[in-house]
């Protein structure tokens, strides 16, 4: 697995440390300290992993360990248009598939990914509670409805430029 | 203590309370089969993660199979342990098992010593259901300086990492990723060599499968031997000989110095030497240090650097300088013997054979996997040619045997080739726990008092537990001596110097639980702590057993020093003998 390097400002480095401390450093409490973490950075790159490692006295294995075992959690940075397709029953059954199909041909990736340029990431999701527009793909915030294929490339020219 | 009675397999037995089923039924000799439960008693370590569910047993009045390596015993269970339940139940964990398990079992280097095998062959496992629409995991190799990294063969018993996290805490390995894509691996899936690993090899000795094995430089070694132009040497490390045996069914223990050598000599090395020469020269030099720092705390110096530790265990160095950047000054500059016996082998006997460098090829067989590393490394080499060319293995060694169809069980006893074969018995005791200690004693002692010692046994020093401790009256003056085996215990006893809790005057530390003796290229215990004792008695009967028992008596040590390096610690000897550590906690972890 290949790594984006980042650098850590030196306030990024403290909050991790504020955050570990609030829960003690407790090794016991790394799931926890993660999702702090992660709903801070937005994403779980290396650097963190070895930060809270150090101050919860773990070894980076262990919380690397961690990471890649709840699929919550995630080492990539959400592109800055994050994509949400709806893959839940009733978006399957009327051909969420095949929506999904498209955005990972037309952007290259796959779920869970991120474009080069950082401009679009992809995730699947279970049920927004619009079951009645099914299809449906989220954009940031907002919410496309009844997508087909042939609109994919519709939806992401909203965004270009 | 409290204890209950339960009924296994028609037979009652009456356990401590929280025992599990497991134990309960080895007490009965009732033998339940385990993959990934792993029990080294005697060490404290114990892995029971539940995760294979082979040993799976009916309980009377549950509904499922449970795991008896995990299920504690309760007043008045009743548990059967080989109904055709069970039975069925355990083929198809098995086949479920080995449906992604690559099946290149002819060419693995587990092949037959292998537990999933052999588990394989006791349950009968004749085909796996569904194979054909069964995906394979293609995890890439990983080869390491020491260790090969073939997670494809990997079944996730988390053996390897309660060794290196629990036990060593090391912290190189964890379980990552989840489903298909589990595997055990270094932070952020790095290669090893990018990772704390200090090539302990604990991981490899407890691995059931051939997912972690050694790099097998015997091809190498074949290739040396069959050169025409090559002087190739042999030096053989004092743990070798306590456990070779094992290897040919021998009893555990059973010592083989002289079957050894012979086999050597068979296999066509044109010396025959002992890495216990340069045990004996280790602590000369090792000795002579200790005293010079003792010395100077004795004439007041306060900046001293005591405890000195000793160095000969190249995992413990590695560990060192990834954990202990800031101690780099602390442990003795000395070489290992490996390396000592190298530098001595491709300098003071090269010039005796009217040799070069070049054309000696040095090959040690060690119990130990980080040797191959360290053999590797920069500063043991001259102009690109190394001390020691290539470090096999105990295990590497039994199988240039066996393939060169060499009879082990009868072979006549020979001895070791003059003069970098003579040791004693203070070099032979290197191979255990407590060794080099006593060693260094010995020799220390005599040294520093001018007297003669009135007892060889320092029976205070010996032992298996994971840290001790004794004082060792020096005339008048006590030196206070701490020990170490296993890096989990190095690290308790390192924390304690540090916080100012304890102090010592010197620590011997050895990587491998037993010390060299439960190294990490030894004949698999297979889970058996008993193996280790059994050895570790071997190597004090050899001690015993020797005309001489202290190093300075060698005389072959002693014509060394007068030939050719002067006196312990001389320019020559520095310059040949001994190292310098490195920070290496700062690894890039980023490819």
């Amino acid at each position: 697995m290949s790594h984006i390097k980042v650098e850590l400002k030196k306030e990024d480095v403290a909050k991790l440390k504020e955050i570990c401390k609030s829960f003690n450093n407790e090794p016991g409490e790394l799931i926890n300290v993660l999702h702090k973490s992660q709903e801070s950075f937005g994403y779980l790159p290396a650097e963190v992993q070895e930060i809270v490692a150090r101050e919860l006295g773990l070894s980076v294995a262990k919380v690397y360990g961690v990471v890649t075992f709840y699929s919550f959690f995630t080492m990539i940075p959400k592109g800055k248009h994050p994509i949400s397709i709806c893959t839940g029953t009733a978006c399957y059954v009327r051909g969420a598939e095949k929506v999904l199909d498209e955005f990972k041909r037309v952007l290259k990736i796959s779920v869970g990914e991120t474009t080069p340029d950082g401009k679009y990431s992809m995730s699947c999701l279970r049920c927004v509670g619009a079951c009645g527009l099914a299809p449906v793909v989220m954009v940031g915030d907002k919410v496309y409805g009844r997508v087909s294929p042939d609109g994919v490339k519709d939806i992401l020219k909203e965004y270009e430029g | 203590m409290e204890t209950v009675k339960l009924t296994i397999d028609n037979k009652v037995v009456e356990v401590e309370k929280g025992a599990t089923i497991y134990k309960a039924a080895k007490k009965l000799g009732i033998d339940i089969p385990v993959l990934c439960y792993m029990d080294l008693h005697d060490l404290g370590v114990e892995n029971k993660p539940a995760g294979c569910r082979i040993c799976v047993v009916e309980v009377e009045g549950r509904r499922n199979l449970a795991p008896s390596c995990s299920t504690d015993c309760t007043a008045g269970m009743v548990v059967k342990t080989h109904t055709p339940r069970v039975i069925n139940a355990r083929r198809t964990v098995m086949e479920l098992i080995l449906s992604d398990h690559p099946k290149d079992c002819l060419i693995c280097p587990k092949s037959g010593r292998c537990d999933l095998q052999d588990m394989a062959v006791k349950l009968g496992i004749r085909e796996i259901p569904g194979q054909e629409f069964a995906e394979m995991s293609t995890y890439r190799k990983d080869t390491s300086p020491a260790i090969i990294r073939d997670m494809d063969k990997c079944i996730m018993c988390r053996r390897c990492e309660t060794m290196c996290n629990d036990f060593q805490t090391v912290g190189a390995l964890s379980g990552v990723n989840r489903g298909f894509m589990s595997c055990v691996a270094p932070a952020f899936e790095q290669n090893l060599d990018k990772s704390p690993c200090t090539y302990c090899g604990q991981c490899v000795a407890v691995c059931p499968t051939g997912a972690l094995t050694e790099v097998d430089h015997t091809p190498k070694v074949i290739r040396a031997l069959a050169d025409p132009k090559k002087t190739v040497i042999v030096q053989t490390a004092p743990a070798v000989r306590a456990a070779l045996g094992e290897e040919f069914g021998l009893k555990p223990g059973t010592l083989v110095t002289g079957k050894m050598t012979a086999a050597l000599r068979q296999l066509g090395f044109d010396y025959i030497f002992d890495t216990d020469f340069a045990a004996d020269l280790t602590i000369m030099e090792e000795g002579t240090e200790m005293l010079g720092r003792l010395g100077k705390l004795l004439a007041g110096d306060k900046d001293v650097k005591l405890p000195i530790l000793t160095s000969c265990c190249p995992g413990w160095v590695n560990f060192f300088e990834n954990n202990y950047p800031d101690m780099l000054d602390v442990p003795s500059t000395a070489k290992s013997p490996q390396q000592m016996f190298g530098a001595i082998a491709k300098s003071y006997f090269a010039e005796k054979l009217g040799k070069t460098r070049e054309e000696l090829v040095v090959v040690s067989v060690m119990p130990c996997l980080a040797k191959k590393y360290e053999c590797q490394r920069d500063e043991f080499k001259t102009n690109g040619n190394p001390e020691v060319d290539f470090s096999i293995s105990t295990r590497e060694l039994a199988h240039l045997i066996k393939e060169s169809n060499i009879n082990f069980g009868d072979i006549e006893e020979e001895d070791f080739d003059r003069p970098l074969g003579e040791s004693t018995g203070a070099a032979v005791i290197f191979g255990t726990t407590g060794g080099v200690i006593e060693a260094a004693v010995r020799t220390a002692y005599e040294i520093q008092t001018g007297k003669k010692l009135e007892r060889l046994d320092f029976t205070e020093l010996r032992g298996l537990d994971g840290i001790r401790a004794a004082t060792i009256d020096f005339n008048g003056l006590p030196v206070k001596i701490g020990i170490a085996h296993g890096l989990g215990n190095a690290r308790k006893l390192l924390d304690s110097v540090r916080a100012g809790e304890a102090s010592f005057h010197a620590i011997e530390i050895m990587a491998c639980p037993g010390g060299c003796i439960g190294g990490g290229g030894q004949p698999l215990h297979h889970g058996n702590a008993a193996i280790i004792k059994a050895r570790h008695e071997a190597i004090y009967r050899e001690d015993a057993g020797k005309p001489i028992r202290k190093s300075h008596e060698n005389p072959y040590i002693i014509k060394l020093y007068e030939e050719f390096l002067g006196k312990p610690m001389s320019d020559k000897a520095h310059h040949l003998l001994h190292t310098a550590y490195f920070d290496r906690s700062k690894k890039d972890i980023f490819i």
